[in-house]
């Protein structure tokens, strides 16, 4: 293979790797903050306090911005299959393409459909009907979540599928295919990301508020919402990880043995706490290693695979993989730290009255956005030489393009993300800056409900949202 | 019973790039116009009229590619290669034009400008490269042992650009009779303004590619009764509808524009499009991949089709309802007042 023919492969994997880390950034905020909006208009419907209005309207501001910029780049990821992998879907398409059909089908247009009436229907339709439009995106979200983790896990673990005589996948089960081995502990690991991620935001512009001015109820009250879920779910996040882990051990061993860099098949391992893994001499340079505390991966006495096991050219990035996965555990530590301690004060009713703890609640407000970033590049990373485990490589999955079209559309992607990631993270940090504040979207007088709406002739109840 | 599966979703990716043209067109049209508004005030009532409905609109095309994706995976991995640079020239204009519409009524001083020049941009570079890809496709693709084996640059010619500056001219129209239907006063009577030239434009353009596509392609041209120099009058009356249907959509146009009306302008357009793209069916028809692949070699399995077809025929009537829901919410003019953000 010469370097003029291995170029655009590169170039596709540094272009997959760039646009999907910048999509994943926002499915992974918004799936839990429709829920969270969800949440707190059912509350404010319920109880009618304020504080649950305020900061509904607050949140669906940052909400709007971040959904189009998630919607955008996912686009550009359906296109992207064909464009730059299209030997893999000519190869895998029989399987995957119905899971995407679905997605599109029952999840893109329930979204943006209702994300319509979300934003702009507070005049137009009645407070059920807008609350049903909320907890309609919210279940999108996650049907999308669904189905393209069913997806990736397929190319992780494939199962319920036959290999033609020409080289094309076919599923011989799509119950199989759908429910493959990784799929139910990845689906729970990556919905439990989501809402850490959200709890994590939310806890730490809170806190950011409180900071300024403690007395402010509505961030108080968010900050005790976001805790309360940080508290239950980053201990659960612990085991479901762990339960990912064990299915790695069984159906990917190159990828656990990379996580862990093991370089040996043997019983008894370690446990590696830092190395410098370092594929050109197979072994660990610097290894700081807690002896018998493999017993975390599989008992003492039990054999697993190391990466001698596989000819180097099969072997995944040992480093990358090795160091991603310590970067999201320890993230994932310092979140169950901050759980712990705010639950604690809650309890003793001293949230607010900790300036430590909202300090270290605002450090750790973009905490969920790296490890999300670090366990997707464990997954994947890990995954490497395949594209399907044990079926495709990456390598044949390429699309048969130029390596300068893949050069120019990288450079048009770096561009143009670069231009909207800046404006989008700038209009949110001002919007998380300025904070909820009460009053600051009452109703307008105006006769833009439509006739024949359930609420047309009842009095303005809703908010509108004057700029 | 056996159904054709591949025939059908042919039949449902074709209708859902019908409604993908119809409905994303009259969006992106409205970003084509944005440069030819008169006031900041103008802008946002543009704006706001396709504001709720632009993301489900979009989503359309997203069933297209992952319709074409999961239901022709041959098809798609040759297309996708060969319209390499126009495809990622679409999805920039698109990022940037979706983005916009949060964007612009966030920015300030420098950002709000800058996002309206985007909106307009972005609008009309997606437009024109969807024009390059139609342009490209109809000229055919050129492919060896089921992979796409033509070159970077075959869709840059003088047929594909006419194609795409046509395609622009139709967006417009598009947009500028959805002006006409949802705005009132001093925007209306600038919506009819641009319906009267992009209308007229647009004809020009669809008389200047059908008679082109004649002679670029000899396949099509056979498919009108064109065949050697003589013309096959059996053949060219059986299609004869479609242009009669184009000139109709034309006369609603003019007809709506000349008595100020509100809702026929648009009506009239949208069977400009159905015209044209019932043209490019009969044209097609069998091919995924035109010359070279169609759409019984290009197919998936059987039972990924079928297990396809089972959610499309109960989902598809759902969305097509609560789509329908959705524009009936936000029927009606939208005026400055509508205060949407």
């Amino acid at each position: 293979m010469s370097a003029v023919e291995y170029d655009p492969l590169l170039l596709s994997r540094l272009q997959f790797a760039f646009t999907i880390a910048f999509h994943i950034l926002f499915p992974a905020f918004t799936i839990g903050l429709a829920a969270f909006l969800a949440v707190l208009e059912g509350l404010w419907l319920a109880t009618k306090r304020e504080a649950f209005k305020t900061l509904y309207l607050f949140w669906v501001k940052i909400f709007a911005i971040s959904f189009g910029m998630g919607v955008v780049s996912g686009i550009v990821l359906s296109y992207q299959f064909g464009t730059n992998w299209s030997e893999f879907i000519r190869l895998t398409g029989g399987v995957i393409g119905p899971l995407l059909a679905y997605e599109v089908l029952t999840a893109f247009f329930l979204e943006a459909s209702f994300l319509g009436v979300m934003l702009f229907g507070w005049k137009k339709v009645g407070p059920r009907l807008h609350f049903l439009a909320t907890v309609l995106v919210a279940v999108g979200t996650t049907i999308s979540a669904f189905w393209i983790l069913s997806a990736n896990s397929w190319m992780q673990t494939p199962a319920g599928y036959e290999v033609l005589a020409d080289g094309r996948i076919v599923a011989t089960s799509f119950m199989e295919a759908i429910f493959n081995p990784s799929f139910p502990s990845r689906m729970a690991h990556m919905l439990i990301a989501a809402f850490l991620t959200t709890a994590l935001v939310v806890g730490g512009a809170s806190a950011y508020q409180l900071l300024r001015n403690r007395d402010q109820a509505e961030s108080r009250l968010a900050l005790t919402m976001a805790v309360g879920l940080i508290a239950v779910l980053a201990p659960i996040q612990v085991l479901v990880g762990h339960e990912s882990g064990l299915v790695a051990k069984d159906h990917q061993p190159q990828k656990l043995a990379a996580i862990e860099a093991y370089w040996e098949t043997r019983a008894n391992h370690p446990l590696i706490l830092f190395a410098i893994p370092d594929r050109a001499s197979q072994s660990n340079h610097f290894e700081l290693a807690l002896p018998g505390g493999g017993v975390l991966v599989a008992p003492a006495d039990e054999v697993v695979t190391g990466l001698d096991a596989f000819a180097p050219e099969d072997q995944p990035p040992v480093f990358l993989v090795f160091w991603s996965f310590r970067i999201m555990v320890g993230l994932g530590v310092l979140m169950l730290a901050l759980g712990l301690w705010g639950a604690w004060l809650v309890w003793r009713r001293r949230l607010v009255g900790s300036r430590a703890f909202m300090r270290f609640a605002v450090a750790m407000g973009p905490a969920g956005f790296v490890a999300v970033i670090a366990g997707w590049v464990v997954t994947e990373v890990g995954r490497q030489p395949w594209v399907v485990q044990g079926l495709v490589r990456t390598a044949d999955a390429v699309s048969p393009v130029t390596a300068g079209s893949v050069a120019t559309s990288l450079l048009i992607y770096v561009t143009v993300y670069a231009i909207v990631f800046v404006a989008g993270a700038i209009y949110i940090l001002r919007l998380l800056a300025e904070g909820p504040v009460a009053g600051a979207a009452e109703p307008r007088p105006d006769g833009q409900r439509a006739p024949g709406t359930p609420l047309a002739a009842a009095p303005e109840e809703t908010p509108g949202d004057p700029q | 019973m056996s159904l054709d599966l591949p025939l059908i979703w042919a039949g449902l990716i074709a209708t859902g790039v019908l409604l993908y043209v119809l409905l994303d067109g009259f969006d992106l049209g409205v970003g084509i116009l944005f440069p030819f508004s008169r006031s900041r005030e103008d802008r946002d009532v543009m704006m706001n009229t396709v504001a709720p409905v632009w993301d489900g609109n979009e989503t359309w095309l997203v069933l297209g590619g992952g319709g074409l994706l999961a239901a022709f995976p041959l098809a798609y991995s040759i297309v996708m290669p060969a319209f390499y640079l126009p495809v990622i020239l679409m999805l920039a204009g698109l990022i940037l034009r979706g983005v916009a519409f949060e964007f612009r009524f966030r920015g300030r001083a420098r950002g709000r400008p800058f996002w309206t020049a985007m909106f307009a941009f972005g609008s009309i570079l997606a437009a024109f490269a969807q024009g390059l890809i139609l342009g490209g496709f109809i000229q055919g693709v050129e492919v060896v042992d089921g992979r796409f084996a033509g070159g970077t640059f075959d869709w840059f010619t003088p047929y594909t650009l006419l194609v795409a500056a046509g395609l622009v001219c139709g967006y417009a129209l598009l947009g500028a009779t959805w002006l006409m239907w949802k705005t009132t006063d001093d925007l209306h009577g600038d919506a009819r303004r641009w319906a009267l030239i992009s209308g007229v434009l647009t004809a020009l353009f669809l008389v200047g590619v059908s008679l082109s596509t004649l002679v670029v392609h000899p396949i099509v041209a056979g498919r009108w009764g064109w065949t050697g120099g003589g013309l096959d009058m059996g053949r060219f009356l059986t299609l004869s509808w479609i242009p009669l249907l184009g000139l109709v959509g034309l006369v609603l146009v003019g007809a709506g524009v000349r008595r100020a009306s509100h809702g026929l302008p648009f009506v009239g357009a949208a069977l400009v499009f159905l015209s044209g793209y019932s043209g490019l069916a009969a044209g097609f028809f069998p091919y995924v991949v035109p010359y070279a692949v169609d759409f019984r070699q290009g197919a998936a399995p059987d039972n990924a089709l079928g297990l396809m077809l089972v959610g499309a025929v109960v989902i598809l009537p759902l969305i097509l309802a609560y789509t329908g829901w959705v524009y009936w919410v936000f029927r009606g003019k939208v005026t400055p007042e509508a205060g949407y953000h």
